[in-house]
Order: structure tokens, then C-alpha cells, then sequence
């Protein structure tokens, strides 16, 4: 039987390498993916409860199926955004992307 | 005589009689099906290579490959094998060598990958899954990922432009085919291949024709059919793989023992989405079967569930081939029409009618029937309008 | 040690190698390609989990599809053999205080908030439950993100398309 906490510290570990993905790189796409390994991570966690806790539904898992949901729209709408910013600034540096700043 | 699972059972007793622990017996079990199932596929992708040369050449009137071993040069295929071994492994400058070398092997493992809960006899799975049909679904997409890298990769145009259209292809034709593929589901009420398979064996329908799913899902089965040609880039397809536009498309900079690989892949695919539609809609290895002499009851229905499922499968593989001789090459546009304009409705009309008949039983059948008479009328009647409203203007 | 624990202990380890060349990768293709090898690790480890539906689901939808979408953004975005000068921006040194603190955070959860719980005796077939409970108890999440899959395919076309 293998304990609940190693899968939740695979999650944790999982979510912590997305951060760190999201936080410094500078190419818009790698962000995307490393936001896919954050929801990756999450619906492990809760994959993990479904199975350990005495549930009547499968709550965890009904969830992780809508997080699968949202992740897939959020990252059509994610990447029709980095088409027009490459269309516009010819480029997917996000570090070079900063009209709006002040 | 022993069934399969009689001798799985005693392989199992003499190893633990040794010592041995299950692990290494599970391990060794699996290595022989594995094998087992390999070997069947270089033997079908090899016969399938042949055939096609064959069928395509009697289609168009001339003879094929003759000399080679013989009897209709039934040994090009071996010859033709060797042939691609022995030639030399090209990478192009500014490939990618590690996604360049990587590509072919998604699309062959996930090919091969398949083949797990394909039900070819009676009891012969290598293993039933209760997700039987929806893994091989999910397995299967991603060879597109595969050819994706592959066209990504060779660092020439063509090859990306063919890796795109097939992947756009790949993806809009994999929706109908899966909305397709769950009005069978819906009547089985099981996902696990060998009980799809065993929920056809049993009854009929109208007391004559055997229990297969296709007499009440026949939409379903058309529609499955055009996208698994769809699927496998076969002809009317064919763009990705368009000779006569992208020189090859996305496997073009891929010589010898790759290409072979990708080969390969291709016919075992064809197998595969034969295989589900035999199993889904022609009722698998259900067939008519007599007790032949000397052996027992269930070997005798096992060799001829066998007998039957090959047959089916290479019938239908050989409705393939054939439409691929016989019919032009789709549009890019008119390809993403078909399927998002008129495949795809449909399948969703297929679905929602098997619901409501499952639900509401057989009465629904004949309103359903109805309506659907009222509305080709009613189109039938409001294209010869137009047509005749047309009939002057030259049509383009 | 048992069979299950080795297995585990491979495929996170498959997954946290995978996660590692997405986050670190130079080539942005190879890193789009490391993504699917972790997705396909979770993949298995829901298989390890019991939840064999969500592991084909998980394939299905993020391999072939997400996946899919990806890897067409990076073939519209950059050039063949393209790497970055630099992978990581200016905020390495804090992001990396912020990760290692929130990876401390959630293990202690981890281990300390969360009793040891046995699991429950396994369902035959997740398939038919998690399709009851789609359809009676969560059936407005279900038609919610139906509508919002709507909504963001509609909103990606508007976006992406080219102005004329």
C-alpha cells in the first residue's frame, strides 16, 4: 500500500517546479506548459484523496475531470493570445513585452 | 485439451513450485504476449504491403510485383524489408537529431500500443481492460504528436506543412470518430472490448440477422469508417501524405530503418481501426462456428472466432485499399468541412437518437423514423428546387 | 520492497526528470516534448491510483489535444534549433526562495495536517460512477463547462484570427 503522503509530496514537489517554470521563464509558451504542470499537479492531489478517502461519489476525481476541462480552454484562449502577440510584437519574449509599462 | 487460461494456470503452478516469485512470472507472461503480438504485426504490416501492391495493381489493370519467391512475388515485402535495412541512416543538417530520431518511435509505440485489447479470440486478450475502447482511442492520438515532431524536425518546409495538415486532419476527424464510437458503447453498456464483443454473441436481431451492432448503429459505422480513413491518412485523406503536393509530407526526410518504422506503423494502424470497427460493429469474433472433430466445444469456437475476426478485419482493411484506388484526393478545406460541418452533427444525431431509444424503447424507433422521413423530404425537395432554379448557370 | 512502491518511485521520478527539462529545457520543443512524457507519467500514476477513466481521459485530452495546441504555437513562434540566450529571466534567486518555501509549506501539510488514511476497498469500474455522477449530482458543472468550452473556442478563433 503506498502511503497517501507520497503522492501529495509528488504533487507538492510537481507544483513547486511549475512555479518556479511560470515565475522565470521568459518564452510565453513555457509559461503555458509550466501552468499545465501546476493543474497537473492539483488534479493529482486530488486523484490521491479520491482514492484514499471514503468517499461516496468520487468527488476528487469528478473534480479532476473538470479541472482537465478548463485547463484544455484556458489553453486554447492562452495560446490564441500568444498568436497576436506574436503578430504584433514579433516576438514571445515576455521580457520584452512591456508597453504597458510605466 | 487446455484453454489459454489453463496454461497460463500451469505455467504459474510450475514457477511457484520453484520458488520463483509472481513478479518474475507476471514479467515472463507478458514478454511472450508482447512478443507474440510484435511478431503478428511485422507478419500482417508485411502481408498488408503485399497486398496493396497487389489489389492496387488489379485495380489498375496490370500485374504487380511477380517475381520476386515466385508465386506473385509473394517475398517483395521481405525483399523490400531487407532493402530498407541496408540502406543508409540520413539526418539532415539543422534537424533536431534527438526529436528527429524520437518521432518515429512515438508513432509506432503508440501503434503497437493498441493492440493490447484487441479481442481476437474468445478469452484471447492480452488484456481486457474496462476502458478497453477508450484506451485504444486515447493511445491512438498520440501518434499525432509523433508525426508532429517528426514533420517539426526535418527542418524542411514541406515536411512542416505536412505535419501540420495531418495533425489539424488527425484532430478534427478523432471528435465524430469518438462521438461514433459511443452509440455501440451506449448498447453494450461496457467499454472492456471482449465484453462489446460478447454483448453481439448473444441474441439477434429480427430472429435472422446475428446480434452485430451495425444493423441498428449502420450511421455509426459509416461514419467510424470515413474517420478512421481519415485517421490513418489514407486516401481520400491522403494530403499529408499528398506524392503528387508535398512530396511525401512529413516523413520525407526520413530514409531506411525510420521510414520502415513509420511504414510499419501506418498498415498496423490500419489494423487497429479495422479492428475496432470489426470488433464495435461487426461483432468481433462472433461467427458461425461447428465442433470440429477430436477437439473440444470452446477450441473449436476459439479457431473459428479467430478464423472469423481475421476475415472481418481484412475485409474491411481491403474496403480500404480499395476506396483508396477509386477515390480523388479531398480538399484541405473541403476535408475540415466534412468533418466539423456534416460529420460531426450527424454523429451527435446518431448519439442522442440511441439514448432516446435506449431510454425510452422501441416505440421512440418508429417517431424517430418519422421525423427523419418529414426531413429528407423535405431536403430532397428543397435541392431539386434549387436545381432546377439553376439549371441554366454552368455550376462551378 | 513492494512491487506498487517501485513502480511509484519510477514513475515520479519519470515525472519529476520530465517536469525538470520543461521548466529548464533550452529548446523550446524539447521541452514541449518533456511535458508529454510528464503528462503521460501522471498518467500512470493515476492508472496507480485505481482512476483508470482519468488516465485515458488524461492522455486523450492533454497528450492529444493540449499537447497538440502547443506544439502548433511553438511551430507559428519560433525557428527550428532556436534557443533562448538565456532561459530564465532576472527573478531566478526569488522565485527560487518562493518554490523551495512553497514545496516546504505544502510537505508539511503534507505530513503533518493529514492523518494516516486507509484506503477504502477499490470500485470494480470507475466509468459508470463518475458517469451517474456527472450526469445527476454535478450535472451543472458539467453544462457550466460546456459552455465555457464553448466560450473559450469562440474566443480563441476571434483571437487568432488574422485581422482582414
Amino acid at each position: 500500500m503506498i502511503p497517501l503522503s507520497h503522492f501529495l509530496i509528488l504533487s507538492a514537489i510537481l507544483f513547486s517546479v511549475g512555479v518556479f517554470g511560470a515565475l522565470t521563464r521568459r518564452n510565453a509558451v513555457a509559461i503555458l506548459m509550466s501552468i499545465e504542470l501546476m493543474l497537473n499537479a492539483a488534479n493529482l492531489s486530488f486523484v490521491a484523496f479520491a482514492r484514499y478517502l471514503p468517499q461516496t461519489q468520487l468527488q476528487g476525481q469528478v473534480f479532476a475531470i473538470f479541472v482537465i476541462a478548463i485547463a484544455a480552454a484556458e489553453a486554447a484562449v492562452a495560446l490564441a493570445i500568444v498568436l497576436g502577440l506574436y503578430r504584433n510584437f514579433k516576438t514571445v519574449n515576455v521580457d520584452e513585452i512591456n508597453l504597458m509599462k510605466w | 485439451m487446455m484453454t489459454f487460461a489453463d496454461l497460463v494456470q500451469s505455467f504459474y503452478a510450475f514457477t511457484t513450485s520453484w520458488g520463483i516469485p509472481y513478479l518474475v512470472f507476471a514479467l515472463v507472461v507478458m514478454t511472450i504476449q508482447v512478443g507474440v503480438v510484435i511478431g503478428y504485426i511485422a507478419v500482417a504490416a508485411m502481408f498488408l504491403i503485399w497486398w496493396e501492391r497487389k489489389i492496387s495493381a488489379h485495380i489498375q489493370v496490370r500485374f504487380g510485383p511477380m517475381r520476386v519467391g515466385g508465386w506473385h512475388g509473394w517475398a517483395q515485402s521481405i525483399a523490400d524489408g531487407i532493402k530498407l535495412l541496408l540502406k543508409e541512416d540520413i539526418i539532415p543538417a539543422g534537424a533536431d537529431r534527438v526529436v528527429f530520431v524520437l518521432a518515429p518511435m512515438v508513432v509506432f509505440a503508440s501503434s503497437l500500443a493498441a493492440y493490447v485489447t484487441i479481442p481476437w479470440g474468445p478469452g484471447l486478450i492480452v488484456r481486457d481492460l474496462n476502458i478497453g475502447i477508450l484506451y485504444m482511442v486515447s493511445i491512438s492520438s498520440l501518434a499525432v504528436v509523433g508525426i508532429i515532431m517528426a514533420g517539426w524536425s526535418s527542418n524542411n518546409k514541406y515536411s512542416v506543412l505536412g505535419a501540420i495538415r495531418s495533425a489539424a486532419q488527425a484532430v478534427s476527424y478523432e471528435v465524430p470518430m469518438v462521438v461514433a464510437l459511443l452509440g455501440p458503447v451506449m448498447l453494450a453498456g461496457t467499454m472492456s472490448m471482449g465484453k462489446l464483443v460478447e454483448a453481439q454473441a448473444r441474441g439477434s436481431w429480427l430472429g435472422i440477422l446475428p446480434g452485430w451492432f451495425v444493423f441498428p448503429q449502420i450511421l455509426a459505422f459509416l461514419i467510424y469508417f470515413i474517420c478512421a480513413l481519415a485517421e490513418c491518412n489514407r486516401l481520400p485523406f491522403d494530403i499529408p501524405e499528398a506524392e503528387s503536393e508535398l512530396v511525401a509530407g512529413f516523413h520525407v526526410e526520413y530514409s531506411g530503418m525510420r521510414f520502415a518504422i513509420f511504414f510499419l506503423a501506418e498498415y498496423a494502424n490500419m489494423f487497429t481501426v479495422s479492428a475496432i470497427a470489426t470488433t464495435l460493429f461487426l461483432g468481433g469474433w462472433h461467427g458461425w462456428w461447428v465442433r470440429l472433430p477430436g477437439l473440444s466445444p470452446e477450441l473449436s469456437q476459439g479457431l473459428f472466432g479467430l478464423a472469423w475476426f481475421q476475415g472481418k478485419c481484412y475485409f474491411l482493411i481491403f474496403v480500404m485499399m480499395w476506396l483508396r484506388w477509386t477515390l480523388a484526393r479531398i480538399r484541405v478545406d473541403q476535408l475540415m468541412d466534412f468533418s466539423w460541418k456534416v460529420l460531426l452533427p450527424l454523429s451527435f444525431a446518431n448519439l442522442v437518437i440511441t439514448g432516446w431509444v435506449l431510454v425510452a424503447g422501441r416505440q421512440v424507433l418508429l417517431i424517430v423514423l418519422g421525423i427523419l422521413l418529414v426531413l429528407a423530404l423535405a431536403i430532397g425537395l428543397a435541392v431539386r428546387g434549387r436545381g432546377r432554379a439553376a439549371a441554366g448557370v454552368v455550376r462551378g | 520492497m513492494e512491487t506498487k512502491l517501485a513502480i511509484f518511485y519510477v514513475l515520479a521520478a519519470f515525472t519529476l526528470w520530465a517536469a525538470g527539462i520543461v521548466v529548464l529545457g533550452k529548446n523550446i520543443v524539447r521541452a514541449a516534448v518533456a511535458l508529454i512524457f510528464a503528462f503521460c507519467g501522471v498518467a500512470g500514476l493515476y492508472v496507480l491510483l485505481e482512476a483508470e477513466f482519468l488516465a485515458a481521459v488524461q492522455v486523450l485530452i492533454y497528450v492529444g489535444g493540449i499537447t497538440i495546441l502547443l506544439l502548433f504555437a511553438i511551430m507559428l513562434t519560433s525557428r527550428i534549433g532556436a534557443t533562448a540566450a538565456r532561459v530564465v529571466n532576472d527573478q531566478v534567486v526569488l522565485s527560487a526562495i518562493a518554490g523551495v518555501g512553497l514545496l516546504a509549506g505544502l510537505c508539511y501539510a503534507a505530513l503533518e495536517g493529514i492523518p494516516a488514511l486507509v484506503g477504502p476497498p477499490r470500485l470494480p469500474e470507475t466509468s459508470p460512477f463518475l458517469g451517474r455522477a456527472l450526469l445527476t449530482t454535478y450535472a451543472l458543472p458539467f453544462e457550466v463547462v460546456s459552455v465555457l468550452l464553448l466560450a473559450g473556442m469562440v474566443g480563441a478563433i476571434v483571437l487568432a484570427r488574422k485581422e482582414s
